[in-house]
């Protein structure tokens, strides 16, 4: 990484640059007066940048140069599915036949995009269990949320709108609670048990006829398999409830094990994790939803229909939600995750599975010698461990992810799920090789040798990046949010 | 082994004995028996690269493009001209292959850019602060909404009509789960009817939400909304198209509180609807209520220059249930290609953009109107979208054009039933003025 400061674009900006080239007017111009009122017209023109094209060119690729991607190297973000992001499926996301489509073309016009929904729509059904999917959700967190709409609809148009309570475990995500309240919901904490799964008991004693449903990740986020889950769905289908799957840790269990058939009734997926399209430094990701038959008629309009040798977009659903989103959702996002079931294919998906667990067990393995392991037992895709005993030196979880910082690592995902202190939530993924996972041992390894030898290194980590350790404290109190300097 | 999975069989062997297994069944011993995969997925087989490629040739080949047709379509999407730049920076791994900047030290480059973005919608929109992105423009103009009922504590939304219908079927979805009361305003001449609007305002408003240019293409007058608005304590919540803000009074210029917006026309590709970005921006004392992350200018223990994401005590990952929003990622790439995108057009470039629009889009309403055979349906002046009333089904009209690879204009009657055979045409920078005598000639038929 390039070590400079590199200046905003707004110092780097000169009167009179440019980089744009437009044509010319070729129609009689009129002047703005005449075809705008004044009043309606700017007062202080933007200040925007001026630069040449080489100037931006230059600074954006200045900025490449301080981040870390895929492809710059390891990237064990727990619950994120850092998976190698295949360069094919970039190549044909960006065919003109899918870019240079206007979403209100005539239906005879994107016979294509409407296939290619269709079929990402029936594949991932079936890879989930559900009946149907829609794809408008534009990330996890919609997906939740269109998803908790649909159980809230569902219930009402049964007479049930008194059931307003939805159930999240204590080691949830952040968005399940908030997707639920932003659903309307209130939400009820359970807790989970000493083997890290929801505790069944305490499970039982929330049922009422106002629960609407239960929220789980599974594999949850310990990285645990929920061995009760046929137990669980059937306490919360007896009380009259449904189950919600977050589908943020699917890379375990594709093509080995189906939400449905575990007992789910809507789950959403994060086509950016499991389905291997890039996560575009913090987005677009795409999160369908997929239903059981029952709830179907709820889900967002429009739903992609085929009859007649012809794909057409069917609004007709007077059960619906309605939209959550305009158009068709994060159409370019599906086109990659489709490229990429399609080059995986059953036996694909399920090796996918296998390696990503195998690599995260081996992972375990090697370093419950060195760091604490809260839940010892087989792990699937990622696994968390605590920091405990490196903080009894003095050294935290973010010293030690700092200090992976040094190696040329991304750090694993920290202080999350909230039950285990110290945590650091590793997950691999299948695309990481045994070498790489050796050399992070290694790593790991030397880091919890100097928290004990020279925990003053830790602490003071990193100390190869561009910045050390930045200010947090100071950028919430004193918030610059913006630049506030005039170009020159 | 599939090439994306770089451990041989005989790696995964060794690995496997080292965990004391004999095969990677037992790794998936955890899952009970019954929710077990019985039989193989019912998929297609998998293909090798080059069938992959020609078979994503042939389904992208049943689309009509844009390379190959010209487009009169806008509606809320629009085929403006994307710089080269713009798809050589978003094509470089270390932005499209992170994520969400958590770890500051080594996202420097995602974090100033998006300090940087956060500038210039500030720019544009005349707003203090602006957030790293929403969804898309309709959900953006959603949450801002829920953002104005809980910072007013009131709970009725009026929304023109005149706003996009996605956009208001979007904040109806939402409504009836978070028991905002969403009521609407009509229009009078293709604007914001300010009587219907002053008899509906009341001391129970929390927002009233416009669109500028609105659907119709029309140029709202903001600041007389504005001070409707203010007059009863509701916040004045304005939709604009990015591209407009380079000429037209921006958002803050007139008032408004709250600035959101579709902003797909800053070099964001069609795409067939999506990936988009909301972006979304707000008076500084509505900072706290936000959605959504926000970048943050701080430094090191040297004193050097850095960025974080910051007042993230809003966010769902601290506050769950209590959180302002429940959104996590957003659309962080398509707002580095906006960055890029105003980069590159500049302080002069999108003003220049702004008005080759404006001046080509009124040349095609003459062009039409002075066929005898299109009426114009208002008489607001309009920036780089028109309705005009055709004499024969709006369908039947496009898909004679479409004949002559030309993408017409909306059916908006799709929409708004009272305007019959309304056409809504959408004239861009790219249009020339060869294409638009060519759709001026063939809308008129034989
Ligand atoms: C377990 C879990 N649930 C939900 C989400 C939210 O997904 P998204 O960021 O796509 O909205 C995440 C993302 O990090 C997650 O890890």
């Amino acid at each position: 990484m390039s070590s400079r400061e590199v200046k905003l674009i707004f110092e780097k900006s000169r009167e009179g640059r440019r980089a744009y080239s437009l044509p010319e007017c070729d129609v009689p111009r009129k002047d703005m007066a005449d075809l705008i009122p004044e009043e309606l017209l700017r007062q202080t023109p933007a200040d925007l940048p001026e630069v040449s094209e080489v100037d931006a060119v230059r600074h954006f690729t200045a900025l490449s140069r301080r981040n870390h991607g895929v492809d710059s190297g390891f990237y064990p973000l727990g619950s994120c599915t850092m998976k190698y992001n295949p360069k094919v499926n970039e190549d044909v996301a960006r065919l003109s036949g899918f870019t240079r489509v206007h979403p209100y073309q005539p239906e005879d016009t994107v016979q294509g995009c409407l296939e290619l929904m269709y079929k990402a729509d029936r594949m991932l059904a079936e890879i989930t269990g559900m009946e149907r999917v829609s794809l408008q959700p534009a990330a996890g967190a919609h997906g939740e949320l269109t998803g908790l709409m649909i159980i809230k609809a569902y219930h009402e148009s049964r007479g049930q709108g008194k059931r307003n309570k939805i159930i999240v475990p204590d080691s949830a995500h952040g968005t399940n609670p908030a997707s639920a309240a932003v659903a309307g919901f209130e939400v009820l904490e359970v807790k989970s048990n000493e083997r890290g799964c929801v505790d069944v008991e305490a499970l039982k004693a929330l049922m009422s006829d106002e629960i609407a449903g239960l929220m789980l990740t599974n594999p949850n986020t310990l990285g645990l398999f929920e061995e009760n889950i046929t137990e669980i769905a059937e306490i919360v289908h007896n009380a009259g409830g449904l189950l919600y799957y977050d589908g943020a840790n699917a890379n375990a269990i594709v093509g080995i094990s189906r939400p449905g058939d575990m007992g789910f009734d809507v789950v959403h997926l994060n086509l950016h994790k499991t389905f291997s399209t890039p996560h575009g430094g913090g987005g677009p990701g795409s999160g369908p939803v997929g239903v059981k038959k029952e709830l179907v008629p709820f889900l967002p309009v429009p739903l992609i229909e085929y009859s007649d040798g012809r794909y057409y977009l069917d609004y007709d659903r007077p059960l619906s939600i309605g939209r959550v989103k305009s158009f068709y959702g994060n159409f370019n996002v599906v086109v990659k995750a489709y490229a990429y079931i399609m080059s995986q294919g059953h036996e694909g998906l399920k090796e996918v599975a296998q390696a990503a667990v195998l690599n995260a067990n081996y992972l375990m393995k090697k370093l419950k010698e060195y760091y604490h392991l809260p839940y010892d037992r087989v792990c699937m895709h990622e696994f968390v461990l605590s920091g405990v005993k490196q903080k009894e030196k003095g050294v935290s979880t973010l010293d030690i992810a700092k200090r992976l910082l040094d190696f040329g690592y991304h750090p694993p995902t920290v202080y999350f799920p909230l039950i285990v202190k110290e945590a650091l939530m590793i997950e691999p993924t299948e695309t990481e090789s045994k070498e790489t996972l050796d050399e992070f041992i290694d790593a790991m390894i030397q880091i919890a040798r100097e928290a004990e030898t020279e925990p003053e290194k830790v602490k003071g980590a990193p100390h190869t990046t561009v910045v050390g350790r930045l200010d947090e404290v100071r950028a919430a109190r004193m918030p610059v949010l913006r630049w506030t300097g005039h170009s020159k | 082994m599939s090439r994306y999975i770089p451990n041989t069989r005989h790696q995964q062997g060794e690995m496997l004995k080292e965990l004391g297994m004999g095969s990677p069944e037992q790794l998936f011993e955890s899952i009970p028996e019954e929710a077990r995969l019985k039989k193989p997925l019912d998929l297609p087989k998998a293909l090798s690269e080059p069938e992959l490629v020609k078979h994503m040739q042939e389904i992208a080949g049943k689309n009509a493009n844009l390379d190959e047709y010209t487009c009169f379509l806008g509606a809320g999407a629009y085929d403006h001209y994307i710089p080269s730049v713009v798809g050589h920076v978003l094509s470089r791994q270390e932005f499209y292959t992170s994520y969400t900047p958590y770890q500051p030290e080594i996202s420097q480059g995602t974090l100033q850019a998006i300090f940087e973005y956060q500038t210039m919608i500030c720019q544009l929109t005349g707003m203090d602060v602006a957030n790293a992105s929403m969804y898309d423009g309709a959900t953006a103009l959603t949450e801002a909404a829920v953002m104005a009922c809980q910072a007013v504590k009131r709970n009725e939304v009026l929304v023109a009509s005149s706003v996009h219908p996605e956009s208001r079927t979007v904040l109806k979805t939402y409504s009836r789960f978070n028991g905002c009361d969403v009521k609407e305003i009509g229009y009078s001449d293709g604007r914001v009817d300010l009587e219907e609007l002053e008899s509906k305002i009341s001391g129970r408003t929390a927002a009233v939400i416009v669109q500028n240019p609105n659907f119709f293409g029309i140029i709202e007058n903001l600041s007389e909304i504005a001070a409707l608005a203010h007059k009863y304590g509701a916040l004045f919540i304005v939709s604009a198209d990015p591209i407009s803000l380079a000429v037209l009074k921006s958002p803050g210029e007139a008032g408004a509180d709250i600035a959101v917006g579709e902003g797909q026309p800053l070099g964001n590709p069609l795409n067939f609807g999506g990936p988009y970005l909301g972006f979304f921006a707000a008076k500084k004392e509505l900072l706290r209520r936000m959605p959504g992350r926000i970048a943050g200018e701080t430094i090191d223990a040297e004193g050097r220059r850095g960025f974080v994401l910051t007042m993230q005590t809003r966010e769902q990952h601290i506050r769950r249930e209590k959180a302002t929003s429940n959104i996590c990622s957003n659309q962080a790439l398509n707002a580095l290609a906006a960055t890029v995108y105003l980069t590159v057009m500049g302080k002069q470039g999108l003003k220049e953009v702004a008005d080759l629009c404006l001046q080509k889009s009124h040349y095609a309403y003459e062009k039409l109107t002075a066929t005898g055979k299109f009426q114009p349906v208002f008489s607001a002046p309009f920036f780089k979208e028109f309705v005009v009333r055709a004499k024969e089904p709006v369908s039947d009209l496009n898909r004679r054009l479409l004949g002559s690879k030309i993408i017409g204009g909306l059916e908006i009657e799709k929409f708004y039933p009272e305007i019959q055979n309304g056409w809504l045409v959408a004239v861009t920078e790219k249009r020339t003025r060869e294409e638009i005598d060519q759709l001026a000639g063939k809308a008129v038929g034989v």
